[in-house]
């Protein structure tokens, strides 16, 4: 039944952290690109095992900051200054010791809404519906199983090798991921 | 697994990956509920109600029925907007910088350090709301030209509140739901009921562990935690800028930003003492929050109360030293004025009880825990009370002093923010789950790893 | 509103007729009811509502509508000539001045120029031609307009209690008076306040000409029979004293607050604040007085005195200075050193001196002083004699108890009282009150249903002198035409009317009756221009008394002191509701009385000592007895006065709103000591009654608050204002135009709170009520705040008026979140009502403390009495709102306007705040700091200036004159 629908790849479940550690390096030496791991917990030397290249979100993050820094300082100096000046206590229009801390804050909050927005975006959740969900065993992935995933568009893939490879490397249970 | 001499552990009980997530989760998962949890709703309830009694009521007939006048123009209302601001600040310690510092026995205890700072902060923010003369144009304090083009007045502090305040709350919003959304995962795959799936499954915006992922969110939640370390304190600096930015005696002082962001931490370790505490004895917590934390919690304690309690020599110091008349009186009033009870009573509480903490016999029982961290609790609020009533009535201008006394609304309104607090508190703790299931599966790992090596 | 309209309709139609009988009949009940609901919102929320005073004001706005708002804004239709000429007709928005006079406690007239919106009189001012006010008012005529407007008022003729018309009246008055004609008028009485008005005294005359046996009699509990008596006893004829302060160097007070009040005391305070300033020799005041005046407070030696002990001291300055028969007594309870140095000034300083002997002193001390006077040469020089201006100048009890007398004796037919109220505030041993119950028919003519309307049959509604035509004299005499400013609101009758119809029997209008009577003093052809004239100037010229040479006689010789055992009780009208005939309003009622502060209510004012002796503590409630009658009142711990000596103030307890605020003192007010007598006793009871004050703390802590200097020593004159008093990092805002700023003299002021009023009914500043006030919530603009210094039982006193202080670096302004509180281009401190949003920050932030925020809806803007009354240049504040002083700042425009109509600058003096306009000391100079010639900012570089709380560099534009003081080394 599953053999006439098409595949999106191949999932293997492990017990430990270590053994999918071990598998996934070895898979990988095996030449395999398209892999992803589901675990239950961010994993030490797992994204060095998989090879994956870091990630420019803190970048990101650093341009969000400075860009609500700069627009906090111009909206006050803009709003107080030119928009509507008007005598405050006998104050500057441009006041500004005391436009710091409003300055400061967007910064912050702008930042922070980039790191989080910034993470889900380019990690594309929210994700309603993803093919490993398919696999019934999937559910511990949140759990306490960790998996290893090899995707069918992986040049190297085959059906019945990858099967193999992965049983090799001591997947305690390897499924078919339906797409 | 410990000898005697070190330190009692982060984790109690030997775990696995499998029994912690079924201890946490199930605490969340099971039908119905416990009587105690129904009781503490229904008391939350009940005061949320009583707020909206006198909400109604102020909104009606004005903010004359509070106890405030000239000079005494701010009264509960202000005190409570900073107490409540103030607890929620050992949240943000707890989850951010004790992150950075990684320090691992945080893990079991901030996920509901976060969850009251959040509460917390919502309790605040009606305050400044409600104690305005006309709250129904509190929108003109919001960053746009809202009426006869005018914008709000930037130079104001009131307004740098309206920043601080919203910037942190939802800070802090992020930092608890990101780092809930893998327990949002577990909950919706173990979830038994449809309805548990969907709503999870919504939240949880289809995690699945993805090494990607993990990747991208481990690298933003430590940007969260650094970008709301200097929130945190910026928030109470903020706050404390609507005292020491005004003239007032009593007010008008430099050491306020440091003193109030020690204050806050100070008030929220009691605070998520205050809440531990039972809940830990409630849910049979003792293996995940261990003696370690409430320890550790203790000593925080004793050290942000000694740092509160030197700024409340530094303010007594600089009131003689600066030979400033109107400084001196504020102080000597303090000291023995019509309100010197509370004066007493906010050193008895804040700098005289948190003494015992030296005492390990007294670190380690938690129920003299829980009476000090109360006791703190009060001891902040009255120092509150403190600042705003006792520096405004009696000022400059001996003509103009007066008398505050607070009337049933001014309590109504105090108590009735609690309603708030503790509805969502007992909500929270039904329905997510109280500890970070997916750190405490990493603590797990580590404590796997040290054994290990 | 449309049904209010319509209730308007049907009354004004009603009216018409003269004919209504029962105010539901008027109303139509489904009209009527609504209304009263819109007016008075849902009793559910009063429990909520700490404010009583709201449901007095909901009143005020449902009866005043019932009573009948069609006639208002309606002019009276005879012609009254406005004070400046103006266009033709009245310009909405342009304001017309009417001169007239307010006949104030005593019958004494004030000359006034009342403010007139669209036919609606909302303010007074004091008329600069008259010699009892020369520009200047007092709070009571301040308040008066807000007693026109008052629903309060009685608004229909009534017998036993039941509504009738002016006709149903006449038709009873004749019958009964044809009665008495028969008899001569054997059973007919009349009695009225004391009587100044020429044309009244002739009305009076003329139905005594009728009714031969009649008689008129006279009473006014505040009226002093003593000053008559002790005229005849130093010069053998019935003169009263002129004081030129002007000319005195050194001026006595025995007992005597002539800075307080007395029918001269605007001018006086004129004169003795002009002396107190430098530039000119300065004056020096000595004081003994039993309780603390605002004249002892300005005094430079003030002697706190028993009353008792004033009739020695008066004796022995006499024998000191020469009075012939006047032998020096041995009191010992005098301090010899301070008389002798007193004696030696007033003898240095003959001709230039002054001895002033109170009103309520004894006949003895009148005479002394009066003889004090001529020994030392003053007369002619600081004081002159013109005759007593009371159109029949009497022994006031005297008059009263023989009217009671008759009654009692069933001798009387016919009472008919004119204004007062005598059941209430006669003598306790006099039984007016149940006396009056054998008349079989009782008249009243009343503003207010106060007791003697209670036991009236007939009760007809007196019209408010700025609806009424009359006449007046002041002090000296001369004469003012008071003119009416708006038809009776509540179809009042004034005396003229009444007595008209008890003589001829015909109904006159007012207006013909005065008329008549000048027309036939003045005859000429020329009248009308004349009577236009004087109606234009408010004073009809050549009416002042010519001065009367006297010739003194021998001291009388010293009254034997009865047995001095007990306490002295000394007797006073309120400050604020003077008699009573104040209580009902609630402007005064709120005002702060000088020097306890003390509002909504009246107390006993005991020494400290004397408090510490009987264990009394403030706000205690002590029973008060004397001569067997008793009363119980609360405590006040005052400041200066005399130990063993305790002031009670009367005017309060009587019938009529307000009046339960405070205690009835009349209940034990004895015809024997009337204004002081022994043998008080004070039982303190268990009881507890919080006094509404609105200073709790009168000691300056020994903060540079009040500055005071001997005059001469004060700083040397400093150069024009230093443009920054700080150097400072931000650089300065500068002010092309106006630069608006005000100096206030402590020097001068005397704490007689005519500013307080004047701000409250220029700027519709709200009153808030008793329960309010004790919250700490009054909302004047402007304060007197009164401190003393040294020895409570002998103080110093200093009175500081606060208003806004205008900050240049307005510490409010930097901490509101809307920018509801701005600088103007004029360097005004502005209040922007409308941005307002209550975070109540510039309050906390204000040093001064000057500003007032509405916790509730204080004004009720929607209420169609004050509407009446608001001034329409100003904004009426709601709930939620933070309100100040805004230095008058639609006076400010509305004279910009005119000036660059004009094409030219505003010319100094041009502006005038209401508070300095209504100051008698001219305490308070408003201007221009831009122009140099300003007065305003000639007073800022004398060496005295100084800001208040200038060390927070806030740079205040209002900023103080220190207070100068001119002590006799001798004593010092």
């Amino acid at each position: 039944m599953i053999k006439q629908r098409p595949l999106w790849g191949l999932l293997a479940e492990f017990a430990s952290p270590d053994e999918l550690l071990a598998a996934a390096r070895r898979v990988r030496g095996a030449g395999y690109h398209r892999i992803d791991a589901c675990v239950p917990f961010p994993v030490e030397g797992l994204t060095e095992a998989l090879g994956f290249r870091r990630t420019w979100l803190p970048l990101l993050v650093l341009a969000g900051a400075l860009f609500g820094a700069a627009g906090a300082y111009f909206m006050q100096w803009y709003a107080m200054g030119i928009w509507y000046p008007l005598n405050v206590g006998g104050r500057p229009l441009n006041s500004w010791p005391l436009f710091i801390p409003i300055t400061f804050e967007l910064a912050v909050l702008v930042g922070g809404l980039t790191a989080a927005l910034g993470m889900l975006a380019l990690n594309q959740l929210p994700m309603p519906y993803h093919p490993l969900f398919n696999v019934p065993r999937f559910a511990r992935a949140t759990q306490d199983r960790f998996f290893l995933a090899v995707d069918s568009r992986d040049p190297r893939f085959d059906r019945a090798a990858t099967a193999e490879l992965l049983r090799s490397v001591g997947a305690a249970e390897v499924s078919e991921v339906a797409r | 697994m410990s000898t005697p001499s070190a330190p009692p552990p982060v984790l109690a009980a030997p775990h696995t990956y499998t029994s912690i997530t079924d201890k946490i989760a199930g605490i969340v998962l099971t039908r119905g509920a416990r009587r105690g949890w129904l009781l503490g709703f229904a008391i939350g309830l009940a005061l949320f109600t009583l707020l909206g009694v006198a909400v109604t009521a102020l909104l009606y007939v004005g903010i004359g029925i509070w106890g405030v006048n000239i000079p005494v123009a701010w009264g509960f209302a202000i005190a409570n907007f900073v107490w409540w601001i103030g607890i929620g600040h050992a949240g943000t310690l707890i989850s951010a910088i004790l992150l950075l510092l990684r320090q691992e026995w945080r893990q079991s205890i901030n996920r509901f350090a976060e969850a009251m700072t959040i509460f917390a902060v919502m309790c605040a923010g009606i305050f400044p709301l409600l104690h305005l003369g006309r709250p129904q144009f509190f929108y003109w304090l919001t960053p746009y030209p809202n009426t006869m083009s005018l914008w709000p007045q930037f130079r104001s502090p009131l307004v740098w509140d309206v920043f601080a305040v919203s910037t942190y709350f939802t800070i802090s919003l992020l930092f608890w739901y990101v780092g809930l959304i893998p327990d949002l995962a577990t909950l919706r795959d173990r979830s038994q009921s449809r309805i548990g799936r969907v709503v999870y499954g919504v939240f949880a915006l289809g995690w699945r562990g993805s090494a990607r992922h993990w990747q991208r969110y481990e690298v933003a939640y430590l940007l969260l935690a650094g970008l709301a370390t200097p929130l945190v304190v910026s928030v109470h600096t903020v706050v404390s800028f609507d005292f020491a930015v005004a003239q007032l005696p009593g007010w008008h002082s430099t050491i306020f930003p440091p003193y109030f962001v020690a204050g806050a931490i100070f008030s929220g370790f009691a605070m998520v003492l205050t809440l531990a505490i039972p809940l830990r004895a409630a849910y049979g917590l003792h293996d995940l929050i261990t003696e370690r934390h409430l320890q550790n919690m203790a000593k925080i304690l004793l050290v942000t109360g000694l740092i509160v309690a030197y700024g409340y020599f530094i303010e007594a110091f600089m009131a003689w030293y600066s030979g400033n008349p109107f400084e001196r009186y504020v102080l000597w009033n303090r000291l023995t004025g019509p309100y010197r009870y509370g004066f007493w009573g906010m050193l008895l509480f804040n700098v005289a009880l948190p003494q015992l903490l030296w005492l390990q016999r007294v670190r380690r029982s938690a129920v003299a825990l829980f009476v000090i961290a109360v006791c703190v609790n009060i001891g902040m609020w009255l120092e509150r009370f403190v600042i705003v009533v006792e520096s405004l009535h009696r000022d400059f201008l001996p003509s103009s002093w007066g008398m505050y006394y607070p009337t049933f609304w001014d309590w109504a309104t105090l108590f009735g923010s609690f309603g708030i607090f503790l509805t969502f508190f007992f909500l929270f703790i039904r329905f997510i789950p109280m500890i970070s299931i997916a750190e405490m599966r990493m603590l797990l790992e580590e404590e796997r790893g040290e054994a290990a090596a | 509103m449309t049904d209010l309209d319509a209730v308007r309709a049907r009354l004004a139609a009603a009216r018409g007729e003269q004919y209504w009988r029962t105010l539901e009949e008027v109303a139509d009940s489904a009209a009527f009811e609504e209304l009263l609901a819109r007016e008075m919102p849902a009793a559910a929320v009063q429990w909520l509502d700490p404010m009583r005073r709201r449901s007095f004001l909901k009143l005020m706005a449902a009866a005043l509508a019932l009573g009948g708002l069609g006639g208002c804004g309606e002019r009276p239709s005879e012609p009254i000539v406005p004070y400046v000429r103006t266009p033709e007709g009245v310009i909405p928005g342009r304001p017309l001045y009417f001169a007239t006079a307010m006949p104030s406690a005593g019958g004494f007239g004030l000359g006034l120029l009342v403010e007139s919106h669209l036919g609606r009189p909302i303010k007074v001012e004091g008329n600069p031609r008259h010699p009892a006010s020369l520009g200047a008012t007092d709070a009571h005529a301040q308040a008066s307009v807000l007693t026109l407007y008052d629903p309060e008022r009685l608004q229909a003729v009534t017998f036993a209690g039941a509504i009738r018309t002016w006709a149903d009246f006449l038709g009873a008055a004749r019958a009964a008076l044809g009665a008495q004609r028969a008899q001569r008028g054997a059973g007919l009485r009349l009695l009225t306040e004391t009587v100044t008005s020429p044309t009244l005294g002739a009305q009076l005359r003329a139905v005594l000409e009728q009714y031969p046996d009649a008689r008129w009699h006279q009473w006014e509990p505040s009226r002093a029979d003593a000053v008559r008596a002790g005229a005849l006893a130093a010069f053998g004829d019935d003169v009263r004293p002129i004081h030129h302060l002007a000319a005195a160097d050194v001026i006595v007070a025995l007992d005597a607050d002539f800075l307080g009040c007395g029918p001269a005391h605007l001018a006086e305070v004129r004169e003795f604040a002009a002396r107190r300033r430098p530039g000119q020799p300065m004056n020096r005041l000595y004081v003994a007085e039993s309780g603390l005046t605002p004249t002892g407070a300005k005094a430079d030696h003030r002697l706190g005195l028993r009353a008792a002990a004033v009739a020695p001291l008066a004796r022995a300055l006499a024998a000191a200075v020469g009075v012939p028969g006047a032998t020096a007594p041995h009191a010992d309870q005098l301090p010899a050193r301070w008389v002798e140095a007193v004696a030696r000034d007033l003898r240095r300083h003959r001709g230039r001196s002054l001895v002033v002997a109170g009103e309520t002193q004894t006949a003895e001390v009148q005479a002394l002083a009066h003889l004090t006077n001529v020994a030392l040469g003053n007369v002619g020089h600081t004081v002159s004699y013109v005759p007593a201006v009371e159109v029949r100048s009497e022994d006031q009890l005297a008059s009263l108890k023989t009217l009671v007398d008759d009654m009692a004796a069933g001798r009387v037919e016919v009472l008919v009282v004119l204004g007062g109220d005598p059941a209430f505030n006669a003598p306790a041993d006099v039984p007016f009150a149940e006396a009056m119950g054998r008349v079989p028919l009782r008249i009243h003519l009343s503003l207010y249903g106060n007791d003697t309307a209670a036991r009236s049959h007939w009760v007809v509604p007196a019209a408010h002198y700025l609806e009424s035509w009359s006449d007046v004299r002041a002090f000296d005499g001369t004469v003012t035409v008071v003119q009416p400013l708006i038809a009776p609101l509540y179809g009042g009758k004034s005396a003229h009317e009444l007595l008209a119809v008890l003589g001829e029997g015909a109904t006159q209008a007012g207006y013909d009756i005065v008329r008549a009577r000048w027309q036939a003093e003045r005859r000429g052809a020329d009248f009308d221009d004349a009577w236009r004239s004087w109606l234009e100037a408010g004073v009809v010229p050549g009416t002042a008394s010519a001065t009367r040479y006297v010739l003194p006689r021998r001291a009388p010789a010293p009254s034997q002191a009865d047995g001095q055992e007990g306490l002295e009780v000394v007797f006073r009208p309120d400050p604020a509701v003077h008699d009573g005939r104040f209580a009902s309003n609630a402007w005064l009622q709120e005002l702060p009385r000088p020097l306890s502060r003390l509002t909504w209510g009246n107390a006993v004012h005991v020494a400290p000592t004397t408090a510490a002796h009987l264990g009394l503590r403030a706000e205690q409630v002590v029973e008060l007895a004397l001569r067997g009658r008793t009363v119980r009142a609360p405590v006040v711990v005052a400041a200066g006065q005399a130990e063993g000596s305790v002031t009670v103030h009367f005017g309060y307890g009587g019938r009529g709103p307000f009046h339960e605020h405070g205690f009835n003192a009349y209940a034990i007010r004895p015809s024997d000591a009337l204004w002081s007598g022994w043998g008080l006793e004070m039982r303190p009871t268990g009881a507890r009654s919080p006094l509404a004050r609105t200073q709790h703390h009168q000691r300056m802590e020994g903060r540079d608050i009040v500055r005071a200097f001997p005059a001469g020593h004060e700083p040397p004159r400093a150069t024009p204002e230093p443009a920054a008093a700080e150097p400072s990092l931000y650089p300065e805002w500068s002010y092309a135009g106006y630069r608006w700023g005000m100096a206030i003299d402590l020097s001068a002021c005397v704490g007689c709170n005519a500013c307080v009023v004047a701000c409250q009914a220029e700027n519709n500043i709200p009153v808030v009520g008793k329960r309010e006030v004790l919250r700490g919530r009054e909302m004047h603009w402007i304060r007197i705040d009164t401190y003393f210094t040294g020895d409570p039982a002998a103080p110093g006193t200093y009175f500081m008026p606060v208003p806004c202080m205008h900050c240049e670096n307005a510490p409010c302004e930097l901490v509101c979140p809307v920018e509801a509180t701005v600088h103007g281009a004029e360097g005004l401190n502005e209040m922007v009502y409308n941005r307002c949003v209550g975070t109540r920050y510039c309050s906390n932030n204000c040093p001064y403390k000057v500003r007032r925020f509405n916790f509730f809806e204080y004004s009720r803007w929607n209420a169609e009495s004050l509407r009446l009354l608001y001034n329409p240049d100003v904004t009426v504040r709601s709930r939620g709102v933070m309100e100040k002083c805004t230095y008058c700042v639609q006076r400010i425009v509305q004279t910009r306007i005119a000036a660059e109509k004009e094409g030219r600058r505003i010319r100094d003096g041009e502006v005038v705040t209401a508070c300095q306009q209504a100051c008698p000391a001219e305490a308070i100079v408003f201007g221009d700091l831009n122009d140099e010639e300003s007065r305003v900012r000639l007073l800022k570089t004398e060496g005295r200036n100084y800001a208040l709380l200038e060390e927070l560099n806030t740079r205040p534009r209002t900023t103080y004159l220190a207070a100068l003081s001119n002590p006799n080394p001798e004593l010092a």
